[in-house]
């Protein structure tokens, strides 16, 4: 196995997913069954693939393989020199276990498919789509530079606004895509003026030389400042991506879409980019970038949560779970626990693709069941019409059920581990830098992730359902669509992770993703690994404990609430109103945003519509009349008058005087020869003929005789002309043009 | 390279004259002969492009010195001993293109010709308007490939006299209103230009080769040499009050071609009247001459004005990118929301234009070319609506994508490729030209960034007004786009996801002529930019 069959398994993998994209958006009506085999079959392949790869890269390569090529030849470039674009691939430890898990959730996703959108209106062009985001996503994970890494950015912002309006007949899907997109464009804006200094201080977008030139001391405008801010602003466009504080607004109306792919692009992989643009640009964030990643994912964690206990759209409640999770591990790399930000989000990848599809499979059922009884009022979404659903779907529930176990941090789960090492790292970090609030909202966070997690299980899957003749036609999902949930249910077992349930640092993947050196200066970096390492082994029994106490803390109270009915639930939202109503409206995001924001650009743009249509066009076309009015005498009916006539006469006369002075001067300045004496002649001759002729053209002359003779005599020669000029001979174009002409003879002699 | 005797250049410029001669005398009833015998004319210029496009030498400078130029022709046109005053008076047959026409010449070629197909269905005079439309193509070709200044002159007012009758007379209910506003505006422009040329003429003299005496020129070239000013003159020496007012006259001249703000609003007004094909040469081609006027003479031949007036130049690409783009979003007009984020993607080339370096100049004229593209299928989609629903109302509209499915599937290429998806042409142009606009201007660039966001806002937002969300019940007959419509779209389309993929074919075109012009403008603009 050499770095160039590694390489090219890569491009394989980057490569296959938009083959079938390209076949199935072309040819996928002609295909059988739409295709869909085509699509599913192509991502198994990659993910065969990609496992080779990883498998190769971390056993048998240390250095990461790096692959170029020439895209953009600017030639010998002044001032500079020779400048060229070059783009590429990176495959390391990093990337190729990224790869890995795009590809285990989009191939078990299309698996799922397969079943949860049977029949749907348009089968082939969804499985298409799914092939693009996949090999879009692929471009994020696989690049080593910037260029390609924003080029991918918006390929997956693009995937997902064409998979969330999926259903684009509805309104509220259509106006959910848009909202995505836009959203994510405003992330954008911070990420590329990011790129825009990088490159203007490099020269180059790729990462490593990047990197490189920084520790070799070369700065943005030689201040740390201002590696700080490109640090902060590439973390914009995690910042949209990842749906943190304050652009996480999409991400739930994102749900809009069907639910394998709010599984695939809005849980496991495309809102992790940010994640991974993180983990990507760790080394050259500076201290005070980290400490700002740091509280916005802190930030994004405790809002989220919170609405999440609120949220009666079983979809809905996820979303808020996604967004907090990802709070999370934003959280993780910003206080500098690079492997557990990382670690979590594949373990959450994992756990939370199995979370949506659950829902999807809970949904698929309440969908059937609703569609067999004729019901098309009630919501196969929202969790108060469900309830005793785990006697029907068993696997669902349970596979739900370790999912849930997982999230919440429960031992012997893939998310216990990964949780755990994040909270320890919050509480190392808190104790280096005194920010200790950001381990108060870890904790806090994994109680009320707990709480609400088990909250959905209950309320789902236990207790009685509300219709007992809908839920005889409650019926567990197709083969295709319970393994997926198997697969992803095996997946979040710690063993995959680390063979000591309760020591992740023991386990392949702290050994192989270890994080990597600061290359910013000494001054502005943050605590060293060592240091860090050292803080993190004290925090880590207290963090664990602490973890399974408000862990345990949470999901007693779940139970007691909706399941052993001690706290009465409702009576708790009747007594708390405003902040029940704070939740349930999700901080107000939407109103205030909606108010400020698309509101104020919308009068924004009227206004300046208004001031295009009246002020300057106003002026343009006052300006017109004016000058017919003055010059011409006549209005918008061509009646010239004596006014006319007599202004008229005076520009002429004016223009006429002008001319002659300015000649005189000329005249006087050079020295008098035969020559200069003919011309004398003709400019007096000129002087004349101008003066008369605006005499004349004021009288109308020159409009009825010269111009309409022409006119009417070309008219006469041609049909062909005719046509054009009797429509235009009104002659007010001719006047013009004879005032132009003046007027360049008169500047000729200015010139002169 | 010659034909005939006559070099490629004369074909590409004089064969649309031919046709129109040919269209002319071809009698009026037979419209399928006049159609055919246009298109062919055309589709023969698309082939002598291609033949320019594979003969170009990638290594050949340009700008400034002849040896730089390619396909050259040279011939005195007119040759008047001895005028009073003037004393002799020599004006030059003088074409040739660098890297910054070839592009150009390419584009004109093209859309010209695609042009034509979308003017298939014009049944009212169609000679007259074939006639005209051939004549248009003739003086916008000769604009890009003249060398001398008043070849270029020459050319374009050639183009503004057929421009004028085809809003004019084939345009919309209020097209004389919008025909002479055009008109008047572009006029406007043109004596400025003017003055300055004879600013220019009189400033600059070189020796005849042959008898060695000191004449005049209105050798373009030769105008940026400062060697060849004469002491004393208006414009002679550096940083002059007069050379100011030079630059800034055809700038004035230029700017309202682009168009910029505030000399823009004769645009949505020309475009909103004129028919499909008309708007699509117009925004195509027509408001490239703007930035091709400012870069292939105002740069070069004024490199001290160019960089004593960078800034304001930067804020106007800003004000148009962001005015524009705002502006756009509050239409309801289709057409009109078009023709405004037309004002917006040129505020990119400005923008690019403005940074004086490599890669902010390629990337705004490569804007340019992929602006010609991306714009011609935006107004040849808006007319494949309006032909169909004789509306254009954007509010009218909804659900089309069933309806219309491979309309939709070529409309959404042409919006995402205007928003700057990556993938598409429009985003690498965009991006290079912000990239090298932050090198010269880094708070501007920044500003002028949340274009990005608003134009995705817009172009977002009509796709979802007109494809998305249910049919209206008035609308369950219109039928899908025809292989005619399908045949001028799908060049393009093809055009902007290829440039979009792999740029280099287009860059590589540039690449000398642009190197060689931001050293023009460093040097004698006694600056030095883009180092470290």
């Amino acid at each position: 196995m050499t770095p160039e069959i590694l390489i090219r398994l890569s491009l394989a993998v980057l490569l296959l997913p938009f083959f079938g994209f390209l076949m199935l958006i072309f040819f996928g009506r002609r295909f059988s069954r739409q295709g869909d085999w085509l699509a599913t079959s192509a991502l198994f392949i990659c993910l065969a693939l990609s496992l080779v790869v990883m498998f190769y890269k971390l056993t048998a390569f240390t250095e990461p393989i790096s692959f170029n090529f020439q895209w953009i030849d600017f030639g010998n470039v002044p001032f500079f020199g020779p400048l060229q674009v070059y783009l590429g691939l990176t495959i390391d430890n990093l990337s190729t276990i990224m790869m890995v898990v795009v590809c285990v959730v989009s191939a078990f996703v299309h698996l799922f498919s397969i079943g949860y959108m049977h029949g749907d209106v348009r089968y082939s062009r969804y499985f298409a789509y799914l092939g693009l985001f996949t090999f879009s996503m692929l471009v994020i994970v696989l690049t080593n530079n910037f260029f390609t890494m924003y080029v991918g950015w918006e390929l997956v912002g693009l995937c997902s606004y064409l998979l969330i309006g999926h259903w684009y007949e509805k309104k509220s899907a259509s106006d959910a895509a848009v909202k995505a997109f836009i959203v994510n464009r405003i992330g954008d804006i911070g990420m590329f003026t990011g790129i825009m200094i990088l490159y203007f201080t490099f020269r180059t977008f790729g990462f490593s030389e990047i990197f490189n030139a920084i520790q070799a001391g070369n700065l943005p405008y030689g201040s740390e400042a201002w590696l700080t801010a490109a640090g902060v602003l590439i973390f914009c466009g995690a910042i949209g991506k990842s749906a943190q504080f304050p652009l996480h607004v999409w991400l739930p109306d994102a749900m809009e879409g069907p639910t394998p792919v709010s599984a695939l692009i809005h849980a496991a992989t495309m809102v992790a980019a940010g994640v991974y643009l993180i983990a990507r640009t760790f080394p050259m964030m500076t201290a005070d970038a980290l400490v700002s990643i740091a509280y916005i994912g802190a930030i994004t964690a405790f809002i989220s949560a919170t609405i999440a206990i609120a949220q009666n759209d079983i979809k809905k409640v996820l979303a808020y779970s996604t967004i907090s999770q990802l709070g999370y591990m934003v959280m993780g790399l910003g206080v500098g626990a690079y492997t557990a930000g990382f670690f979590h989000l594949v373990t959450h990848a994992m756990f939370k693709a199995g979370l949506f599809l659950g829902s999807g499979s809970v949904i698929h059922a309440m969908h059937h069941a609703l569609h067999y009884q004729g019901d098309h009022h009630t919501d196969p979404q929202d969790i108060r019409n469900m309830g005793g659903l785990k006697g029907k779907l068993k696997i669902t529930f349970a596979t739900f059920l370790m999912y849930t176990l997982a999230i919440s941090g429960v031992p012997f789960t893939s998310g216990f581990l990964s949780k755990d090492e994040i909270l320890a790292g919050t509480l190392a970090f808190g104790g280096l830098t005194g920010h200790y609030l950001i381990p108060i909202v870890g904790f806090l966070v994994a109680g009320l992730t707990a709480f609400y997690m088990f909250r959905l299980v209950i309320l789902t899957f236990m207790g009685e359902h509300k219709d007992s003749h809908r839920l005889e036609h409650v019926h567990e999902s197709p083969t295709v669509m319970t393994i997926p949930l198997i697969v992803f249910a095996i997946l979040s077992f710690f063993a995959f992770y680390s063979f000591n349930p309760f020591g992740a640092s023991s386990g392949w993947f702290y050994h192989v993703m270890e994080r990597p050196t600061s290359v910013v200066p000494l001054s502005v970096a943050a605590a060293n690994i060592e240091t860090f390492e050292e803080a993190l082994h004290h925090a880590h029994l207290p963090a664990m404990a602490l973890s399974l106490i408000v862990a345990g803390f949470g999901i007693l109270i779940a139970f007691a609430t909706y399941k052993w009915k001690k706290i009465n639930a409702d009576a708790l939202a009747d007594r708390f109103k405003g902040v029940y109503n704070f939740l349930l409206n999700k901080w107000y995001f939407d109103e205030i945003y909606g108010a400020i924001v698309v509101g104020g650009t919308h009068v924004f743009t009227r206004m300046l519509r208004w001031f295009d249509n009246t002020i300057i066009d106003g002026i343009v076309n006052g300006t017109a009349s004016w000058t017919k009015a003055v010059v011409f005498g006549y209005t918008e009916h061509r009646k010239e008058t004596r006014i006319s006539a007599l202004a008229f006469m005076l520009v002429g006369l004016f223009v006429s005087l002008l001319v002659a002075v300015w000649a005189g001067q000329w005249f006087w300045s050079t020295q008098m020869s035969v020559g200069s004496m003919f011309g004398a002649i003709i400019m007096a001759i000129l002087f004349g003929g101008l003066t008369f002729f605006f005499f004349w053209s004021g009288a109308g002359g020159f409009d009825k005789y010269v111009v309409d003779g022409l006119v009417n005599g070309v008219a006469y020669f041609s049909g062909f002309f005719g046509i054009l000029f009797r429509k235009l001979q009104t002659g007010r174009v001719q006047t013009y043009i004879v005032f132009v002409v003046l007027g360049v003879m008169v500047f000729f002699f200015v010139f002169r | 390279m010659e034909f005939f005797g006559l070099g490629i250049l004369t074909w590409i410029t004089f064969l649309p004259i031919v046709g129109m001669v040919i269209v002319l005398l071809l009698p009026k009833e037979n419209k399928d002969a006049i159609r055919w015998t246009s298109a062919i004319f055309t589709g023969l210029q698309v082939v002598l492009a291609i033949i320019i496009y594979m003969n170009f030498n990638r290594g050949m400078a340009g700008i400034n010195t002849q040896e730089g130029f390619q396909f050259i022709e040279k011939a005195t046109w007119i040759d008047i001993k001895s005028v009073a005053w003037f004393g002799r008076v020599q004006i030059e047959y003088f074409m040739g293109i660098d890297g910054l026409s070839v592009l150009m010449v390419i584009l004109t070629a093209l859309i010209s010709f695609i042009a034509v197909f979308a003017s298939w269905e014009i049944d009212k005079a169609v000679k007259g308007y074939f006639a005209l439309l051939l004549l248009l193509d003739t003086g916008m070709m000769g604009v890009f490939v003249a060398l001398d200044f008043f070849l270029f002159y020459v050319f374009w007012e050639v183009m503004l006299l057929p421009m004028y009758f085809l809003i004019g007379i084939w345009g919309g209910p209020r097209r004389e209103y919008a025909a002479i506003k055009f008109f008047l505006y572009t006029l406007l422009g043109s004596v400025l230009i003017l003055l300055a040329i004879l600013a220019l003429y009189f400033s600059v003299s070189v020796n005849d080769p042959v008898t060695g005496e000191k004449i005049h020129t209105f050798n373009m070239l030769a105008m940026m040499n400062p060697a060849n000013f004469e002491p004393g003159s208006i414009l002679a020496g550096m940083n002059t009050s007069w050379r100011y007012i030079a630059f800034i006259a055809l700038f004035i001249g230029f700017a309202i071609k682009v168009p910029i703000f505030p000399f823009h609003t004769w645009l949505p007004d020309a475009h909103v009247e004129a028919p499909t094909a008309i708007s699509v040469i117009l925004a195509g081609i027509l408001l490239k001459m703007g930035t091709y006027g400012l870069l292939r003479i105002s740069y070069p031949m004024f490199p001290d004005a160019t960089v004593f007036y960078q800034i304001p130049m930067a804020i106007l690409g800003f004000i148009n990118i962001v005015y524009g783009a705002l502006v756009a979003m509050a239409q309801e007009d289709f057409k009109k929301l078009i023709a405004y984020s037309s004002i917006s993607h040129m505020g990119i080339v400005v923008l690019g234009m403005a940074a004086f370096n490599t890669q902010g100049m390629t990337g705004a004229i490569l804007q340019m070319f992929n602006h010609g593209t991306i714009t011609a299928m935006l107004f040849l989609i808006v007319g494949v609506i309006y032909d169909r629903a004789h509306t254009r109302g954007l509010s009218e509209f909804g659900g089309l994508m069933n309806q219309m499915p491979k309309y939709a599937a070529v409309m959404s290429i042409a919006f995402f490729a205007a928003l700057g998806l990556p993938g598409l042409s429009g985003f690498i142009s965009e991006a290079f030209a912000f990239l090298g606009a932050f090198q010269s201007f880094r708070w501007i660039t920044i500003a002028s960034t949340v274009g990005i966001v608003l134009t995705a806002g817009y172009m977002l937002w009509t796709l979802q007004r007109v494809f998305l969300g249910t049919l209206p019940e008035r609308w369950k007959t219109l039928p899908d786009i025809n292989g005619r419509e399908l045949f001028t779209l799908v060049p393009l389309a093809v055009i902007v996801i290829v440039l979009g993929i792999y740029p280099s074919p287009a860059i590589d075109l540039l690449t000398s002529a642009v190197n060689t012009l931001v050293d023009v403008v460093g040097q004698s603009g006694g600056m030095a930019m883009g180092g470290q």
